[in-house]
């Protein structure tokens, strides 16, 4: 009853048997022990969830393992290159768009989506953007500056990294 | 020279691993041969329970071990603050089963509990389980439960009620309300939340069996209280014998202070199945069942006053909900933490407030964000809005009339904390509240306000603008106040710290609080980092662990940085004066000669005679060449007991327009200035206020529990439950004023619930401010399109 699924995980090629029932968050999380991507809902709400597969954001818990079979998946593990930040990542940081951090992987690869498509977001295009994950410490305003800054940061290629702000 | 990392917004060191995917929450947690539980919940608000069948249950696959109530050989879960103050007042007391036996009062009590090989086992042996339910009558209001004919939940309590009791001058208050030259009356409505924080709880039990100790992970904002009501409160395993451990924790916002059952069963379940560790992670629609809710009051007000202003008296009847059985600390919170803060930042010389505490057929109800003190400045804010309206003043020049003035202080509020201080003197202690009401105003243009309805108006908008002037008590507590006649926890409120100076210089840092996402990693770094003269990065902050970190009373009431960072500077303090005496010895000096400078301990006249705070440390840890007497190592501990709460205050400032047409309600502004004294990061500062904005804005206009009469939870889903998005929210416009607190050195007053406290009143008073023209003198929330458009509806009608 088991269902063989191969991925492309973070650039590495995964093999798991799977009961057709689980879905891609639990086999990220409990099989290839990828914990960074979080479930903070059971109704397809929160997008605490959000990885990318095959170069579009999905929630994770929203997929069945065996659907993603043949894909490639990014999660938030895998989003940094070779050590370094993503610029999305770096902004987070700088702008303090995250407290209890439980919300940011998703937020980050929503965020990557976004500004993979648009380049230049306004504020509402990043508040629609990131309209289906929730965030219950931030109160979104500095999540919103840290995408603007990202976005920034993606065009010039230079980041403002003081180690202050403000 | 390094700048000075107190009062910096340095970059969060926690956050390197949160944005990585590399944090560590309860659920990342995987343990040899762990197992899993799943908890059978109550389908039925009310309901005897004549029998639990789990007999295919444990048939099931995978299924390791079922538990029901009988098998729960505990009492009760610990009750701790009961409402306490007058002579001889009765609480009623009920408190949650471990697993029920008899009966349940709320849908999603728990009833049975499954351990199996996976999760998926664990829910699939739930279904399973039969249990036999004799349905009875439910109700979910609490001026319906208090009602004659009420479904009765508790012998113990009749008519629901689980205590009566008062705060301040009756008679004086009805003398004054008598001679009122105006008195206005209003009934409102709190609405009860659901607080959502985004990790839900969750924890593992593990008992070893070779040595009988217990270590429980919990997503937790108080591992070391935990270790007292889970261990010898309700499970009788003595302090020693377990150990708690909170790991990274996804918010909280009060529903993490308490203790709850699936603590003590995950213990006994692994020492039931021999010691596998055993995980319970709560869903979410579990966890608007399981964990505690907020708010929900009726509340009827009576303020009495002048024509030209002066408020002369306040009088509040109030009804507080508190669920099926009574959640850690919830009598405690209508009571002191609502009632004796009822005339916020107001001279008012006579205030009298009843508050009921009543069951009902819901969840628990106890500290969500703010805990009382969000519903005391509801009724507040609303009162002076409804007095204004009705002697025809100004908003902002009302609260100018009857703000505490700047000399007043020390001021001793009528019916406020000092009033049951037992000795240790709570009053609020410094404050000035104009300038921060001025600033916000300029920063709004309230001048302009009139033209800009106008303009709104003719885009078919109503556009209405709401103040908050509102003040704040937190840093809890002095503990001979907490413990004062019958007012206390049975708890203290002091904090803890221990630094060591380890011999390459490097500090750790321990605290006995415990973050959910406030960065206390980086904000205890800088306090240490200025104390102690050595750079941020080479202090480290443990914590949330009682295994190693000093006992501490945990993170909540934004005490951390007023109770917790004096805590931390006093053992700097210690750190400091042992090394002076080491420098003194190294350098053949008398210790009243040695000046510190940072890390530069130096004899005074010869600053080349100098050793840092890393030689000293090096030079004292291997004590080759101690002086006789003198104790090897920089390892010192410090605890502090507030001698008072701190009072931050402001004010904020919402604009909303609403839809004529479609009741909708944007929030096009919001302005905050508010005075949390000094600040250790302004960043991290502004995050929470920005945070709990968010969360009082959501109170306003969008979230709220909903129970039918059967006591079904209608918003039992992030479905039905509507947590503010971002696309509804603006961004928020911060200022400051700076009034530093004179409670602790280095004059903080903490910031994790003034958002929260000020916000919801800003916005409904602009609601109603949009809707005043049409006649709405008042609305209950939350503003939701269609509550709003029946009452324009119903304004018109009533106009035409
Ligand atoms: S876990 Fe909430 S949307 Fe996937
Ligand atoms: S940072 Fe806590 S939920 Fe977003």
């Amino acid at each position: 009853m088991a269902e063989h699924v191969t991925l492309v995980v973070n650039g590495q090629r995964r093999e798991v048997d799977v009961e057709p029932r689980r879905l891609l968050v639990e086999v990220l999380r409990e099989d290839f022990d990828l914990t960074g991507t979080h479930v903070a809902c059971d109704t397809s709400q929160c997008g605490a969830c959000t990885v990318h597969m095959d170069g579009q954001s999905v929630k994770s818990c929203t997929v069945l393992a065996v659907q993603a079979d043949g894909a490639t998946v990014t999660t938030i593990e895998g989003l940094a290159a070779g050590g370094e930040l993503h610029p999305i990542q770096a902004a987070f940081w700088e702008k303090h768009g995250l407290q209890c951090g439980f919300c940011t992987p998703g937020m980050i690869m929503s965020a990557a989506d976004l500004l993979a498509r648009v380049p230049d977001p306004s504020d509402q295009q990043i508040r629609h953007a990131i309209h289906g994950n929730l965030c219950r410490c931030t109160g979104y305003h500095n999540i919103v500056a840290a995408i603007r800054e990202a976005a920034v940061t993606m065009h010039t290629g230079s980041a403002s990294d003081s180690g202050i702000v403000g | 020279m390094a700048i000075d990392a107190l009062g910096a917004s340095i970059k969060r060191r926690e956050d390197p691993r949160f944005i990585t995917g590399a944090g560590n929450y309860i659920d990342d947690i995987k343990l040899p041969s762990m197992v899993h539980m799943a908890i059978l919940r109550s389908p039925y608000a009310h309901a005897n329970i004549r029998s639990v069948d789990v007999t295919a249950a444990r048939a099931m696959p995978g299924v390791i071990d079922v538990i029901v109530g009988a098998d729960v050989p505990y009492n009760p879960l610990p009750m701790v603050w009961p409402a306490g103050g007058s002579a001889g007042l009765r609480n009623n007391v009920n408190s949650p089963r471990i697993l029920a036996t008899d009966s349940v009062k709320w849908t999603g009590e728990g009833v049975a509990a499954v351990v199996a090989e996976t999760p998926a086992q664990a829910f699939d042996a739930l279904a399973a389980i039969v249990v036999d339910y004799e349905p009875l009558p439910a109700v979910v209001d609490a001026e319906k439960a208090v009602a004659p004919g009420a479904p009765q939940l508790h012998e113990n309590a009749p008519n629901n009620v689980v205590f009566e009791w008062s705060v301040g001058d009756s008679a004086g208050t009805e003398a004054a309300i008598e001679a009122a030259e105006v008195v206005v009356r209003q009934r409102l409505v709190n609405q009860r939340l659901i607080p959502n924080p985004m990790e839900t709880r969750g924890d593992i039990g593990w008992y070893n069996p070779g040595t009988e100790e217990y270590t429980l992970w919990m997503s937790s904002q108080t591992p070391h209280i935990q270790r007292l009501l889970v261990g010898i409160f309700t499970m009788g395993i003595p302090e020693h014998k377990l150990r708690c451990i909170a790991p990274d924790v996804g918010g909280a916002f009060g529903t993490k202070i308490f203790c709850y059952a699936d603590y003590a069963l995950v213990l006994l379940a692994s020492k039931r199945i021999g010691g596998r560790p055993v995980k319970w992670i709560e869903g979410r629609r579990e966890n608007y069942q399981s964990t505690i809710h907020g708010r929900d009051h009726i509340t009827y007000l009576e303020i009495a006053g002048k024509r030209d202003g002066e408020i002369t008296g306040l009088r509040v009847k109030t009804l507080a909900n508190l669920g099926g059985r009574l959640s850690t600390i919830g009598p405690g919170i209508p009571t002191t933490l609502y009632a004796r803060v009822l005339s916020g930042c107001y001279k008012i010389p006579n205030v009298y407030a009843e508050v009921t505490g009543v069951y009902t057929n819901t969840t628990f109800v106890d500290a969500y964000r703010g805990a009382g003190r969000p519903e005391a400045t509801y009724v507040i804010e609303r009162a002076m809005d409804l007095f204004a309206r009705e002697i025809g003043m100004d908003r902002a020049e009302i609260r100018r009339r009857n703000f505490i003035a700047p000399d007043a202080f020390p001021y001793d509020n009528p019916s406020g904390l000092g009033t049951a201080s037992g000795g240790a003197k709570i009053y609020i202690d410094s404050g000035n509240y104009e300038p921060a009401l001025d600033k916000a105003l300029a920063m709004v243009g309230y001048d302009d306000l009139d033209a800009r309805k106008v303009e709104a108006r003719l885009r078919g908008k109503y556009l209405g603008l709401g103040l908050s002037t509102y003040l704040e008590v937190c840093g809890v507590a002095p503990s001979k106040w907490i413990g004062a006649v019958g007012e206390g926890w049975g708890a203290a409120m002091w904090e803890s710290s221990n630094i060591r100076v380890h011999l390459t210089g490097k500090v750790v840092l321990t605290m006995g609080t415990s973050p959910q996402g406030q960065g206390h990693e980086t904000t205890y770094s800088q306090v240490i980092s200025h104390e102690l003269g050595v750079p941020v990065d080479d202090v480290i902050v443990q914590h949330s662990d009682t295994q190693g970190t000093p006992f501490g009373y945990g993170s909540y009431g934004s005490r951390t940085s007023s109770v917790g960072s004096t805590a931390a500077i006093k053992a700097a303090g210690k750190i400091r004066e042992k090394a002076r005496r080491y420098a003194a010895h190294m350098l053949e000096a008398a210790p009243e000669d040695i000046e510190i400078d940072g890390a530069n301990y130096s004899v005074r006249g010869s600053p080349d005679k100098v050793k840092t705070l890393q030689e000293i440390a090096f030079a004292l840890d291997l004590a080759f060449d101690a002086p006789v007497g003198m104790e090897p190592y920089l390892d010192e501990t410090a605890y502090y007991d507030p001698t008072n709460c701190t009072w931050p205050f402001g004010t904020h400032i919402a604009i909303v327009e609403i839809d004529e047409e479609t009741g909708h309600v944007d929030l096009v502004r919001y302005v905050a200035v508010d005075d949390v004294g000094n600040k250790i990061n302004p960043m991290i500062v502004d995050g929470q206020l920005h945070g709990g904005i968010a969360q009082g804005v959501g109170q306003a206009l969008w979230e709220g529990a909903v129970y039918d009469d059967q006591g079904q939870l209608l918003s039992g889903s992030l479905l039905d439950y509507a947590l503010p998005r971002a696309a509804w929210l603006p961004s928020f416009e911060l200022d400051e004023t700076v009034t530093p607190s004179p409670v602790n050195p280095i004059g903080v007053k903490g910031v994790g619930e003034a958002g929260a406290i000020a916000s919801t009143a800003a916005v409904s008073n602009a609601v109603v401010d949009a809707l005043g023209p049409l006649g709405v003198r008042h609305l209950d929330m939350p503003y939701t399109p269609q509550t709003v458009w029946r009452a324009i509806q119903t304004a018109k009608g009533g106009q035409a």
